[in-house]
This record gives structure tokens, sequence and C-alpha cells, in this order.
């Protein structure tokens, strides 16, 4: 019977899907039981993960907080769970976290670094949620929040916590009312957490501050006259003829003639623990992002001299151990520079590891590039839209929100080297602290526990920068796939 | 069908191109082309592929650089002068085969970016002239979405907005669509026919020949990076003279 004429004079529509094909049950027999071996495989999981944990729970339940010394964690556990069980004697860090914290940061300073701890993550909440107001205000006053409670923690005395508090409560209040200001803060930040973490006279750091500000009023008035490379080049001329020459004589006068805003100073032989790898790593990572543009930009340049540089920069540095680079920061640097300047080992540290860094995020911004079509910048360009006008507004944003993952990844990877530092003779908080804790007899025969800690706080920096990159991802998603 | 009244060709040269010459390489693309557009005309160049129609019109606005004789747009003559380049860039639209609207922008920031940037028109003044142009390609209410939510008719016709948002004198059309599905060819050509009435200086390069007859007033036949023929589109199409022309016509208009 063979009927090729047929009208269809109703559309079908949508129907649920048979019982048996949703839920808990479905996902179980697809994934778990599907057939004999996978069967199998599940329990022999199940096996596997009773065993660690059953394995390891003791010794983290037997856990100890407050005793004086390794010895006396045992005994506290030998009474309590008998003879021959295990534990962990947390009481070390119990006792020494300040260190593995703060390195051999003067102790009644500890609100120092904690207040700028704090700024950094209000410096950062418009960059990170372009000044959406709910967020912002969400971060920032959280970051208050945390802040107080960590002075608190501390000891820190009434007169700067009560400073403290209500420094945070007008910034979580301008994020509200105005979160594009906060951005001031942002720009403001390096200066501020230069001033509180190494302290001495205010006017040092807002005299480097000026240099930056008058290296933005040069180009402005002359990128207009001269365009946007020579302007550039021009500007960062005259802030190091500021930084060199002038600025010296200008802070010096002045910390003179107005000496009423200063902090002890902190040597920077007394930086260690977590506030070194966050100092080293939050600088390196907002000083790698720009540079590491540039440099995928100029590997991509059409002029000969600028392209080679960066090829040939990214090519050295990557080609490069990391540690090398270190020993260059603590040995070589000083044979090249000048003899009498002290140039602090924390700031070269910083310079190379930034510019290590940055060669890694420019071949990933680079296949970021790589991936938008030509297209873009052809529409960029018949529009009239000048080289750094389509770079910026059109392919940049593109090209970062591909390469999210990877700079992520290489943020992630740069914060978790700074603990290499110790190879230099800085105090990370992996070897540098554990080592100088561990010398005292009381301590000595602990081995878990600090790489336990430190490892901890390491994985919950690491893993919100990670859940942090996953929104950003989401968020800038527009092609509704 | 075309209003024939407005679309008034002027004495007023808008491109002249003189013994323009293009090599990629050792491969010789563009071969003596000379070339005259006056203000209010309306050209369609069609060819086989490969036979550089799409380099031309990318010279004419410096996406492609020439390596022999002149181009001159509007009185600005195409060097290696920047300052040259973007003027002419401002004066002259383009719009794409795969339309390459900016994905990560809304439909009125991509209408808006150039006009704020690049004219320094305030935002305010650039929003209202996006919606106008918006609302002359028939598609106002999509203005808040992004690129990848609309149709491909609908995100050439964007494209077309994009670039009548800087106010351009000429207009380029490298192959607008090529790229689409049958069914929506005909409102990307609505927009250009109704462009073409507004009196638009137009140059585009389509194998749309109803198109080409509808409102062209020349037809440039291109093979092996030079210009065949050349001739008003009735003649063209009833009587072209030259053999390479017959043939090409024949294949395209055959079946």
């Amino acid at each position: 019977m063979s009927n090729s004429h047929f009208v269809r004079t109703q559309m079908l529509p949508p129907q649920k899907p048979p019982v048996g094909e949703t839920g808990v049950i479905k996902w179980m027999r697809e994934n778990l039981f599907s057939n004999w071996f996978n069967t199998l495989l599940t329990f022999l999981g199940l096996w596997a993960v009773y065993a660690l944990v059953s394995g390891s729970a003791p010794w983290f339940l037997n856990g100890v907080w407050t005793a004086s010394s390794v010895d006396e964690c045992r005994a506290i556990i030998a009474a309590s769970a008998g003879e021959g069980a295990s534990g962990a004697c947390w009481a070390m860090i119990n006792e020494r976290w300040h260190q593995f914290m703060f390195g051999f940061f003067d102790r009644e300073e500890y609100w120092r670094p904690l207040l700028a701890f704090g700024l950094l993550f209000v410096a950062l909440s418009p960059v990170l949620y372009f000044n959406l107001r709910r967020p912002t205000m969400i971060m920032t006053a959280g970051a208050g929040v945390v802040l107080v409670m960590l002075l608190w923690a501390v000891g820190t005395d009434g007169w700067h916590l009560s400073l403290a508090a209500v420094l945070m409560a007008a910034l979580a209040a301008l994020a509200w009312v105005a979160p594009k200001k906060l951005l001031w803060v942002t720009l403001a930040f390096p200066a501020t957490a230069f001033f509180l973490l190494w302290g001495g006279s205010v006017w040092a750091p807002i005299g480097v501050m000026l240099g930056f500000g008058i290296a933005v009023l040069v180009w402005r008035s002359l990128v207009s006259v001269i365009g946007v490379s020579p302007a550039a080049g021009v500007a960062a001329l005259t802030a190091l003829i500021w930084w060199g020459f002038v600025q010296g004589h200008v802070t010096g006068f002045l910390a003179n003639a107005l000496p009423f805003f200063s902090l002890p100073a902190e040597d920077s032989d007394r930086f260690g623990g977590f506030l070194l790898s966050f100092v080293i790593g939050v600088s390196a990572i907002s000083a790698s992002l720009p540079i590491g543009i540039l440099l995928a930009l100029g590997r991509r340049s059409d002029m000969f001299l600028i392209k080679t540089l960066s090829v040939g920069f990214i090519e050295f540095v990557r080609g490069v151990p990391l540690i090398t680079m270190l020993f260059t920061a603590s040995l070589l640097l000083q044979y090249f520079l000048p003899p009498q300047t002290n140039f602090d080992l924390i700031l070269r540290v910083i310079i190379l590891v930034s510019l290590f860094a940055s060669a890694y995020i420019a071949e990933v911004i680079r296949g970021g590039l790589a991936a938008l079509p030509r297209g873009q910048q052809e529409a960029a360009d018949s529009l009239g839209l000048d080289y750094w006008q389509a770079q910026r507004l059109i392919i940049m944003p593109q090209a970062l929100k591909v390469a999210i993952p990877g700079i992520v990844s290489s943020f992630i990877g740069l914060f978790k080297d700074t603990t290499l530092v110790a190879l230099v003779g800085l105090a990370d908080p992996l070897q540098g602290v554990t080592k100088v804790v561990k010398a005292d007899i009381a301590w000595k025969a602990a081995y878990w526990e600090p790489f336990i800690f430190v490892g901890a706080i390491f994985f919950i920096f690491c893993f919100s920068m990670s859940r942090y990159s996953m929104y950003l991802e989401q968020k800038l998603k527009t092609d509704h796939r | 069908m075309a209003n024939a009244a407005k679309m008034q060709v002027t004495d007023e040269v808008a491109i002249q191109i003189t013994a323009m010459n293009k090599w990629y390489g050792q491969f010789h693309v563009l071969r003596d082309i000379n070339m005259t557009v006056n203000r209010g005309e309306r050209i369609v160049v069609c060819g086989p592929s490969g036979s550089g129609k799409s380099t031309l019109i990318r010279c004419i606005n410096r996406l492609e650089e020439h390596q022999a004789g002149t181009i001159m747009v509007d009185g600005t003559e195409l060097t290696s002068d920047l300052k040259n380049i973007d003027k002419v860039r401002s004066e002259v639209g383009m719009v794409f085969q795969h339309f390459n609207l900016f994905p990560h922008l809304t439909i009125l920031e991509n209408l808006t970016l150039a006009p704020i940037w690049v004219r320094k028109t305030p935002k305010r003044e650039a929003e209202e002239t996006a919606m106008y142009f918006l609302e002359k390609v028939k598609i106002p209410e999509q203005a808040l979405k992004y690129p990848g939510q609309l149709s491909g008719g609908q995100q050439q016709r964007v494209a077309i907005a994009r670039s009548l948002c800087m106010k351009p004198r000429i207009m380029l059309f490298d192959e607008p669509t090529s790229a689409l599905d049958p069914e929506m060819i005909k409102e990307v050509l609505d927009t250009m026919i109704s462009l073409a009435e507004d009196g638009m200086t137009m140059i585009c390069v389509t194998h749309e020949m109803g198109f080409a007859q509808a409102v062209a007033n020349r037809v440039v036949f291109m093979d092996q990076g030079q210009i065949v023929e050349q001739n008003e589109p009735k003649e063209f199409f009833a009587n072209p003279k030259s053999e390479r022309t017959k043939l090409f016509l024949s294949q395209i208009l055959g079946h």
C-alpha cells in the first residue's frame, strides 16, 4: 500500500519523556551499574574511598590543639585514644600560626598587613565585578567583617581596630553609593599597601605614585599631538626622571617638613609566611597581565624590531627555570647595579617573578588572539578605529575571554611558585617558616601538620581563583550556543 | 521597483583608481585596474571566484595594500600615511560576507562604538543615531540583544546599520548575501535597495544578478585580476561583448 500523498492537519504538541528515563535511578543505572565490569569498578572505588577515610580519620579526629610540644601531644593522644593511636599535633599550628602568616613581622604591628589584606579585596572588587553594585558591595563588606574578626583575633588595640572598622564601613557604603569610585581605591592600593607593610614616611610611596600621575598627565597632553606610542615613551621618560632625580629631594623635604604621617619601618627580612607569598603573588599577578598583553601584541606586530624583541624575551624567559631567575634576583643583579644601591631583595624577586610570569601569560593571550577570526580586526579597521582602540575595545576583550582558563592557570601556578623563594633565603610559608618552627626542639618531630595547614590555605585561595574564573566565563558568555 | 528619481548620478568623482596593481608575493592579483566612480553611482562587481573582485574593493579602504598605481577616495590618496587611511576608513562603510559584528557587545553597542570613539559623538546622540538606523533596517527591537542571538539576515542588516552610523559617503559590500540562507537574502537586498534609493554611492561585489538589474547603473565584470567588461546592466546582460563574460553569464544564469 503505497501512499505518497500526506498532509499534516495538526502539529504535534511536546510530550513528557517515559518515567524510567529520568531521575536518580536512571543516573545510577547509566553511570554506576551499566554492566558487570562497571559495577565491579563502582564497588572497588567505594572500597578505596572507605580505606582512605578510615585510615586518615583517626589521625584528624585525635588531633590535639593545645600542648606545648609534640611529646605532650603524643602523651595526650595516648591517654585519650589508647596506646599506639596516631593523631595530629595541631598545637604546633596553634602556637606558631602567626609565623606561618606574618613571618617575623612585629607582633604589635599585625594590624598593618591585615588592613592591607582587607583593602586588597576592596581594591579588587570593582575590577573583578565590573563596578556592579551588589557583588562589589558584598565583597567590600565581607572583607570588612573578616578583617575586623582577624584584627580582633590577633589582639589589635582598640584604636586601630575601630579605625579599620570605620574605614571598611565607609568603603562598603561607597561601594553601595558609587561602585565606580572604588576604582580610586584600586589605583591608590599599591602605595597604601606599601606604606602599611614597610612603614616609614608616607611621602615616599606618595612620591612614587606621583610619578605615575605625572606620566599620565604628560601622556594625556601629548597623545593627540604626537600619537600613542611616542607619547607613551615621553611619559615613561618623564616618570623615570622624576623617580630617579627629583622625587628623593621632594619627598625628603616633605618628610622633614611634615613628619606627621609615618609608621615604624619594617625591614624586608622580617617578611615571611603567607605575608610574603601574598606580597610577591599579588604584585607579580597584577604586573604580569599588562606586561603579558603588551608582549602578546608585540609578538604579532608588523614592526620587525618590536616583534623580535618580544619573541626573544618570551622564548628566553620560558627557556630558563624560575629558580635561575630567582638566583639572578638575589645574587647576579647586585653586580649590574651601581654600588651602594640598596635594592630590596623582595622587590628584585617581585620584578623577576613578574617578568617570568608575563612570558607565559603572553603566550596564553596569543592563543586567545589566534582564536579570533580575522574579520574582527578588519571590521574594526573598516570603521576607522585606530590600532590601540581596536585592540582595547574589540580584540583584547574577546581574546582575554578565550584565554581566561589559561590565564587563571598561570596565576595559580605563579601564586604557588612563590614558595620557591625559599631557595634564595626568604621565609616562604612551606619551607622557610616550617624550618624555623621546627628548629624549636619542642616541634622538631612534627611532620605532616605544617604541610597540611599551609596546603589547605593555598588550596582555599587557588580554588577561589578557579571558581572566580568560572563565574567570569559564564558572565562573559554572549554567544548563546 | 527602485525609485529612479532620487538615484541621480552626479559628475563629482568619489573614487578614482588609476593603473592600480597588486601582488600577493609573486602572484599578480590585480592587474592595471582603472576605474572611476561618481558620487551616487551604484556599481555591481561580479566575476568568477579568485578573479580579484573582493581584493579590489578591500583596496578601496586599504584593508589590502596596493603596490602600484593610485587610489583616490574623496580626494584623499591612499598611501601608507595612517592619518589618510583612518580618514578614508571613517568615510567609507564596509559590509562583509560574514557580518563581522562584535560578538561581545550588544547590537546597540556595536552601532555606537565607532561614532563614540572615532567621531567623538556624545553617547546619547550616538544612541539616537543608532536607533534611527536600526529602525531603518527594521530591527529596533533587537537593540539590547547580542549578535549571537540574531539570525544571519538580521545580523547582516545590523552590520549595514553599523556602517551607516558613521554617516559614510561611500558603501562597500563584499558578497553581503553569500553566507545567508535563501529565506534571508531578500531582507538584506531590500535594505540595500532602499539605501540605493537614498542616493548612496555603492560598490557591491555580489552574484545577485536580480539586484544588479534593479539598482546598478553599471556592472563590472572581472576575471584573472582585470576588468574584462563594464556596461549598463541592460546591455551587460542582454549583449555581453566578451567570450569570457558570455561563459560566466551562461553559467550563473543557466539554471
